[in-house]
């Protein structure tokens, strides 16, 4: 598709967050824009994660930016609690903020130097105006426990932590203001090895402990994999492939998904792996292809896929859509 | 293990006993510690570790890239030749020639207001001696051979004007312009997008295979060193914890922080929501590190004796050589897994199942093992 | 997605010493590069916290200690000076003209038999009066102006960056005598003529350091928490800018002192006989008669401003230091 298209979206009164036809550009100096996401759609069910995956530049992390309304939105509409986020401003904007909270990718970045690990995660409280010392310091203290920071680390500032101790106060501070819906950006590949299963597994906890619906941004398709109900796949700001992550890996059918399966180290059992030799120039996003975006790498493409953008369609019954005028032809799962 | 003054049958490089120390206003860092491989022409040799696992200072250490402040003690030999001599005396025509290096960050290794084909003549024309001419026509081969589309083109091009693919081709086809010998090529991946990982580690295959040279290939993706490697080292701490022909480490491996890291990553083809298996902990601080297996906090096969002393690592350079106690996957290994586990679910039924905490004899214990992993990961090493 | 990924690149360079990914790298900078790496981080930092503050007392080192001694006993005597038992700055014929330093007069007299000792400790009433109220006029108006554009950015942020271009091509020289010379020179039109001169450097300073805390993750955090603006700005930012331009006072200080010199060459430094000041000693004494015979009288006044201001540059340069360090760690 890399394309647009609105047919995965399911019905609203079924969702939590719907987000329609979403697009952000960015100035790019001389009266030119990027285009960082186009057109995209996508809805999040309670309790469901949601993962997007793709390389940089595809508009993924502009994406969980402006769900949380932290990049301006050329247009679009967020449904969330019957109300389009993207049209809130001023206070009505700030009073929904603490139900939607994030997870950033750079967990000693994400953290202000300046204060202690207690004030960090108490911040959201103080924000909201939650005075009660005792109460706050309870809260706090239940806080570092569930995410397992030791109480002793609460008086200590963030360079004095490792990063993932880091990132587990970024959770804990996200958590803080009881949110329902947890974007996270990315927020193990900053890690080591051996610390983002820790952080994979503590996310999985407090997904369920708190009853969280989740969106996960990610570049790594094992860790997508690991952590997602339904997947997105993006390319250049725009979406190739959305459904459940069982039918998508196991089924993958647009080019750029099987490319990326086909890619990685140890590539996945459903794609031959000359299916990631789709050369490495990106196609610039102040300028970015006509038609589908994906045809200057596509070994599919044809002069279809340069004259008109695909749109999304179903695939068979199953929770899969793709938007691609050639999808692959489904295997039988071996 | 002597050996190794003869040139020619000989492994090209041979590393012996490698220490490197960085003394720091809190105490020496014991960075590297009794390093030891050995490395034949037209071999790959993957070395795989987390940060601060001290992978990046030994190859820094080949290439005497290393600040003043670091205390470096060891044989390096390069085909017969003492290495650190060579570079105490200052060779010219060695590092850079005979021996390279491609390092994580292209934009770090090239200069952004000169031109890339400029910028690979360089080399040729410091170290080899070609006219400018000469040397930039070679440049455009170079690029061609790295597979640069259009080499003609980019040569009078900047850096920024390429894709963060085509500069680390660049800074290969630098790197490869005086045919050296052995490369080193420190996570020469983890910058750049899956698609194009696999293509430049294609290429860095391709170019060893071709031009016969030795790799070092620094990572810490074992996916990556699975793929690509002869020869694999496993370090954690300063210390090659595991080493063995690819095949056999990633068949039967015998260190438990290998088995740990191994089970602790998600796999593409894992079942989705598949419960991961983390390594509880952290890796240690290496200033002042207590003289004990330095995985022996994280480990579930640690028993009493893992506390004393520093584990060596068994049998010889080339073969399967792993520094534990109770390895896994042998008797004294399941022996002590079981031990742990029964001593793990009595204190268990003691204490309410705070796991890992406090039983470790270590007072600097950051990461909490998982609360929810029902692992007996720490336990019984105190 | 440029503009993103670019301003994602420009974060990870940011902090890219401590991304795991790099992380390997960073440790050994960090450890390799002791010579001002103290606290290294990466593998586990975690129990520094104890004896960072000892690490920190070695770094800053005994000059920085002799440096902030003399401006203590500075800062005292310009304090206490009138109940010392000094002799009287402004009595004229203390002693006779221009006599070399005695034990009655530490450091001899000036043209007018005046104790030249007393008047230098009296002068450090002035000139650090005139250097602290000049350096912090121009931190609240010039980093309260730059932290804002530097946070809010767009018009706001062109409107501030072109005044403070506007007062730095605009000739100090010129200005300070304007202002000067039509209103009246008190303590506090002196002073504010140099702030106003300090305003658009460290406004510019605090600019470039809020752009770069701005960028980072935790100013995002607060707003996704739903932090106001003021919030931000004073929670998040303030704390973080407040060091570097903290070091700056004291450098900023120095330089104030100095110019109050220079404008007491021009006749332009706070009126009046009874307010003494060192740059006005100098002038004082700096005839070519004067230098001839009494160099004293200079002397004594121009090392005090020496010695103070190598202090102030001195102690402000460690402490820069110190937050450069502090911002490795990050």
């Amino acid at each position: 598709m890399a394309g647009s298209g609105s047919a995965q979206l399911r019905p609203r009164d079924e969702v939590l967050l719907s987000v329609k036809d979403l697009v952000v550009q960015f100035p790019a100096g001389r009266k030119r824009v990027v285009h960082a996401v186009s057109s995209v759609s996508f809805d999040l069910a309670q309790g469901e994660t949601l993962g997007i995956v793709g390389e940089s530049g595809c508009g993924k992390s502009t994406v969980a930016k402006a769900v949380v309304r932290l990049v301006d939105i050329a247009s679009g509409e967020i449904t969330y609690e019957g109300r389009d986020l993207a049209a809130l401003e001023g206070e009505d904007l700030r009073r929904i903020r603490p139900r939607l909270q994030m997870i950033f990718q750079d967990p000693i970045s994400s953290l202000n130097p300046r204060r202690r690990v207690r004030d960090v995660i108490a911040e959201g409280l103080a924000v909201w105006g939650d005075n009660d010392g005792s109460r706050r310091r309870d809260r706090v203290a239940e806080l570092m426990d569930a995410v397992g920071v030791e109480e002793s680390h609460g008086s200590r500032r963030p360079h004095e932590l490792s990063g993932g101790q880091c990132q587990r106060v970024g959770i804990a501070r996200a958590l803080a203001l009881d949110p329902e819906v947890l974007i996270c950006d990315e927020p193990v590949s900053a890690l080591d090895v051996s610390i983002q299963a820790q952080i994979l597994n503590l996310l999985q906890d407090m997904k369920s402990r708190y009853g969280l619906t989740v969106l996960f941004i990610s570049h790594d398709l094992s860790v997508v994999k690991n952590v997602s109900d339904r997947i997105m796949v993006m390319y250049l700001g725009k979406v190739c492939e959305i459904g459940s992550t069982s039918e998508i890996y196991a089924h993958p059918a647009h080019p750029y998904t099987r490319a990326l399966l086909a890619s990685i180290p140890e590539p996945a059992s459903t794609v031959e792996p000359h299916e990631g030799d789709i050369g490495d120039e990106l196609p610039s996003a102040t300028d970015p292809p006509g038609g589908c975006r994906f045809h200057t790498r596509c070994p599919h493409a044809t002069e279809v896929c340069r004259q008109q953008e695909p749109v999304s369609a179903q695939l068979g019954a199953a929770d899969h859509y793709v938007a691609c005028h050639h999808p692959v032809e489904q295997r039988p799962l071996e | 293990m002597a050996g190794f003054e003869l040139a020619s049958g000989g492994p090209l490089l041979s590393v012996r006993d490698l220490r490197v120390r960085f003394v720091t206003e809190r105490g020496a860092v014991n960075a590297v510690n009794d390093v030891s491989f050995d490395l034949h022409e037209g071999e790959t040799l993957a070395i795989v570790g987390e940060s601060g696992s001290g992978k990046s200072v030994t190859a820094k250490t080949l290439m005497n890239l290393l600040p003043r402040t670091a205390r470096v003690s060891g044989e390096v030999r390069f085909d017969g030749q003492d290495v650190r001599a060579l570079a105490s005396c200052g060779a010219k025509h060695f590092f850079g020639v005979q021996m390279t290096m491609v390092f994580q960050d292209p934009m770090t290794s090239l200069n952004p207001v000169k031109k890339v084909g400029e910028q690979i003549a360089e080399g040729l024309r410091y170290h080899l001696g070609r006219s400018r001419g000469e040397a930039l026509s070679e440049a455009e081969n170079l690029l061609a051979d790295v597979g640069v589309p259009e080499p003609g083109r980019r040569v009078s091009q900047y850096p920024h004007e390429l894709s963060g693919g085509l500069r680390q081709r660049v800074v290969i086809a630098m790197a490869l312009s005086c045919r050296p010998r052995l490369l080193i090529a420190d996570e020469p991946t983890t910058a750049v997008d899956v698609t194009v990982q696999r293509r430049l580690l294609d290429l860095l295959d391709g170019l060893r295979r071709d031009r016969g040279m030795a790799m070092i290939l620094i990572t810490h993706d074992l996916g990556v060193a699975r793929g690509r490697a002869d020869e694999v080292a496993v370090m954690y701490a300063g210390r090659i914890v595991e080493t063995a022909d690819a095949g056999t480490l990633f068949g039967d491996m015998r260190h438990p922080y290998t088995e740990a890291l191994m089970r602790s990553i998600p796999r593409i083809d894992d079942p989705v929501h598949h419960r991961l298996d983390p390594i509880p902990g952290r890796p240690p601080e290496l200033i002042d590190p207590p003289d004990a297996c330095a995985f022996a906090p994280r480990c579930r096969y640690a028993r009493h004796d893992c506390h004393d002393g520093v584990p060596e690592l068994s049998g010889s350079v080339g073969m399967h050589r792993f520094a534990c106690l109770h390895p896994t996957g042998a008797e004294r290994g399941q022996a002590a897994l079981a031990a742990n586990r029964a001593a793990h679910s009595s204190s268990r039924d003691g204490d309410g199942g705070k796991d890992g905490s406090g039983n470790s004899g270590k007072p600097d214990r950051g990461e909490k093992p998982d609360g929810g992993s029902g692992k007996p990961d720490d336990g019984g090493s105190g | 997605m440029k503009h993103a990924d670019s301003t994602g690149t420009a974060a990870d360079a940011g902090s890219s010493l401590t991304g795991a990914d790099n992380a390997d790298g960073a440790h050994n900078a960090d450890n390799a590069g002791s010579a001002s790496a103290g606290s290294p981080t990466g593998a586990g930092s975690a129990d520094s916290g104890g004896n960072a503050d000892g690490v920190l007392r070695r770094r800053l080192g005994t000059g920085f200690w002799l440096a902030v001694g003399w401006l203590m006993v500075m800062a005292l005597m310009a304090l206490f000076a009138p109940l010392l038992p000094l002799a009287d700055p402004t009595q004229v014929a203390f002693g006779g003209p221009r006599e070399a330093p005695s034990a009655d007069a530490w450091f001899g007299t000036d043209a007018l038999g005046r104790n030249v000792f007393s008047r230098t400790m009296h002068g450090a009433r002035i000139s650090l009066a005139v250097g602290g109220f000049a350096i912090v006029f121009g931190m609240v108006i010039g980093g309260g102006l730059g932290i804002l554009a530097g946070y809010f950015r767009g018009l706001l942020d062109q409107a501030v960056r072109f005044a403070f271009f506007v007062l730095l091509s605009f000739p100090a020289l010129v200005l300070a005598i304007l202002i000067t010379a039509t209103l009246e020179r008190s303590l506090l039109v002196v002073s504010l003529t140099i702030g106003i001169l300090a305003v658009a450097p460290v406004g510019l300073l605090a600019r470039a350091c809020t752009l770069v805390f701005a960028e980072r993750e935790f100013v995002a955090a607060a707003r996704v928490m739903g932090a106001r603006h003021g919030r931000i700005i004073l929670r998040e930012l303030l704390p973080n800018v407040v060091i570097p331009m903290g070091a700056l006072t004291l450098l900023g200080m120095a330089l104030a002192v100095v110019a109050e010199g220079s404008l007491a060459f021009l006749g332009l430094s706070v009126a009046g006989e009874d307010s003494i000041s060192w740059g006005k000693m100098i002038v004082d004494g700096a005839g070519l008669r004067d230098l001839q015979n009494a160099a004293h009288v200079t002397m004594f006044p121009v090392s005090v401003m020496f010695v103070t201001v190598l202090a102030l540059n001195f102690a402000g340069d460690r402490i820069r230091q110190r937050f450069d360090v502090k911002e490795l760690a990050f």
